[in-house]
């Protein structure tokens, strides 16, 4: 399959600070990839890095064209949808606001009102919560509205930030099982940062392991997952 | 009781007046979450180019539209070049770059139009009605303008894509970046909104306390009370305390000479108008931060 994603010697700093030395990786088209690694690896950071949300250096081609410089807005316009670290809610607009600003960048009306549909069928809740203030949802809530955020943007490539971030398991599940379904339904790629390894090499097909800011593995996520060493070395369970 | 409603619909006319310049202040609270000390100053600014206008030979209307897309234009320059290499810096330090606006505004205006005051005809008929002895028909006139203003500026904020982009980039700009909105932009484009709302209302006060660069002074206090008592993030309310600022102004003051003519003991007169708009700051900012019409914002922690 075609890489969709192609990241080749990434570099990218904090200040002064070198947080990723070199990091390669592709990701397939239609295909789901894992990032693991334990805290401060620079999972984050590599997300980050692809939205040019810090500096960098090195190279990133999205569907074969250099997009490393483009300002944020303009690789999000090219189909790059990051939900990120901490879910990044519009606290004082309302749902239904949070999801409209979502499709601002789209001109194709009734495209938006069947990804809307398409939202809602996913994500039943939240259109029973659409005119309330979004700061006010749950944590699961306000998950599965960053998820619908990024689904409103027709996204070929969807970047996500530990979704299951204190979360209660059985919500972490229903996210899960909604992003195998958007992944398979819509054709969505998708770059998944998790703390939670188990659950991520579950859904995965490829995976890569961060340790300090450099890729220290990477393969099958089965083979991950069956492979003792790795296990016990770098994901800690 | 005639010199009662005199009062009070004197209050609301100078209220229509502090409506315009708080509705220019929350214009850019809402888009940068910054106070613009520099507000008023750039409506008087404004108000010379209108001035300017007429004086070669354009309509009042005519010149306020042109002044008003100058002051647009202007205005976004002024975000783009003065604070945009600020995006990161500590507030005080756009503080100090407001009150320099404010400054350099302010000479430039003395520079090329002297400090010689200036009158600018109101662009209202003359005409008489019922109730004329009470309120002029400039005074009406500013009131209906304001509530133009306040009514196109709700219904782009609230139904149109692009007031929902400035309000989502003002909230969360990061975020807003991830929707694919250009942040500098909108920052900008509020920046050129507010300086709009600034001619509107300079060119409304100018036939009422005389054109020259002193002139927005006192009326910017006024605006930023009338910003606290509506809730410094909400258009309406804005412009809802404009008119209890205006209207209160001139109640404490009709009450006060009242006092005065009863008892003899003086307590507060017209003198003392200022100081009511100071208090209003204060109790305000004690009592109540979010004002009156202003939402408390929910925060999950």
């Amino acid at each position: 399959m075609a890489a969709l994603l192609e990241v080749k010697g990434l570099k990218a700093y904090y200040g002064q600070t070198q947080a990723l030395h070199d990091v390669s990786f592709t990701i397939a088209a239609g295909g789901i990839t894992t990032l693991l690694g334990a805290n401060g690896a620079g999972k984050t950071t590599t997300l980050r890095a692809i939205c040019a949300m810090i500096r960098t250096d090195g190279e990133v081609l999205f569907d074969g064209r250099p997009i490393r410089g483009f300002a944020t807005e303009n690789i999000v316009r090219l189909g790059v949808a990051h939900v990120p670290e901490g879910r990044g809610t519009f606290t004082t607009l309302s749902v239904d606001e949070n999801l409209k600003i979502a499709a601002y960048t789209r001109s194709d009306r009734a495209a938006v009102k069947r990804d809307l549909d398409k939202v809602f069928e996913y994500f039943p809740r939240l259109k029973e919560r659409l005119s309330q203030q979004a700061g006010t949802l749950s944590g699961g809530e306000q998950q599965m509205l960053a998820i619908a955020r990024a689904l409103m943007l027709s996204p070929r490539l969807m970047l996500l930030d530990e979704p299951s971030f204190g979360l209660a398991p059985l919500i972490v599940q229903e996210i899960f099982r909604i992003m195998r379904r958007i992944n398979e339904e819509a054709g969505v790629s998708m770059l998944l940062v998790e703390q939670n390894a188990a659950l991520a090499l579950n859904l995965a097909e490829e995976a890569y392991v961060l340790e300090t800011g450099r890729v220290v593995m990477s393969g099958k996520a089965k083979d991950v997952k069956n492979d003792e060493g790795i296990r016990r070395s770098y994901l800690g369970y | 009781m005639e010199q009662f409603l005199q009062q009070f619909a004197s209050g609301l006319a100078s209220g229509a007046i502090y409506a315009c310049v708080a509705l220019a202040l929350v214009m850019i609270f809402v888009s940068t979450d910054h106070i613009n000390f520099a507000q008023g100053e750039m409506a008087m600014f404004s108000t010379f180019v209108c001035w300017q206008l007429m004086q070669w030979g354009i309509g009042f209307w005519g010149a306020l539209i042109i002044a008003a897309v100058l002051s647009f234009i202007v205005g976004m320059l002024v975000e783009r070049i003065v604070l945009r290499p600020l995006h990161s810096a500590p507030v005080l330090s756009i503080v100090v770059v407001f009150i320099g606006l404010l400054a350099i505004f302010h000479s430039l205006a003395g520079a090329i139009w002297t400090h010689t005051i200036k009158e600018v005809p109101s662009p209202f008929p003359k005409v008489t009605f019922f109730g004329s002895g009470y309120i002029g028909p400039h005074q009406i006139g500013m009131i209906i303008v304001t509530f133009a203003l306040l009514v196109a500026l709700f219904a782009f904020f609230r139904f149109t894509p692009l007031g929902l982009a400035m309000r989502a980039a003002a909230q969360n700009p990061t975020s807003a970046r991830l929707a694919g909105v250009r942040v500098d932009w909108m920052l900008a484009l509020g920046w050129g909104l507010a300086a709009a709302v600034g001619a509107v209302a300079g060119a409304m006060v100018a036939p009422v306390v005389y054109l020259e660069p002193n002139m927005m002074a006192g009326i910017l206090l006024y605006g930023f009370a009338a910003a606290l008592v509506g809730g410094i993030s909400s258009p309406g309310g804005a412009v809802a305390g404009g008119f209890i600022v205006g209207v209160l102004e001139n109640m404490v003051a009709f009450f006060g000479n009242l006092l005065e003519r009863t008892t003899g003991f003086y307590l507060i007169g017209n003198g003392e108008k200022l100081t009511v708009a100071l208090l209003i700051v204060i109790v305000m900012l004690t009592v109540k931060p979010s004002g009156l019409f202003g939402h408390v914002t929910v925060k999950r922690v």
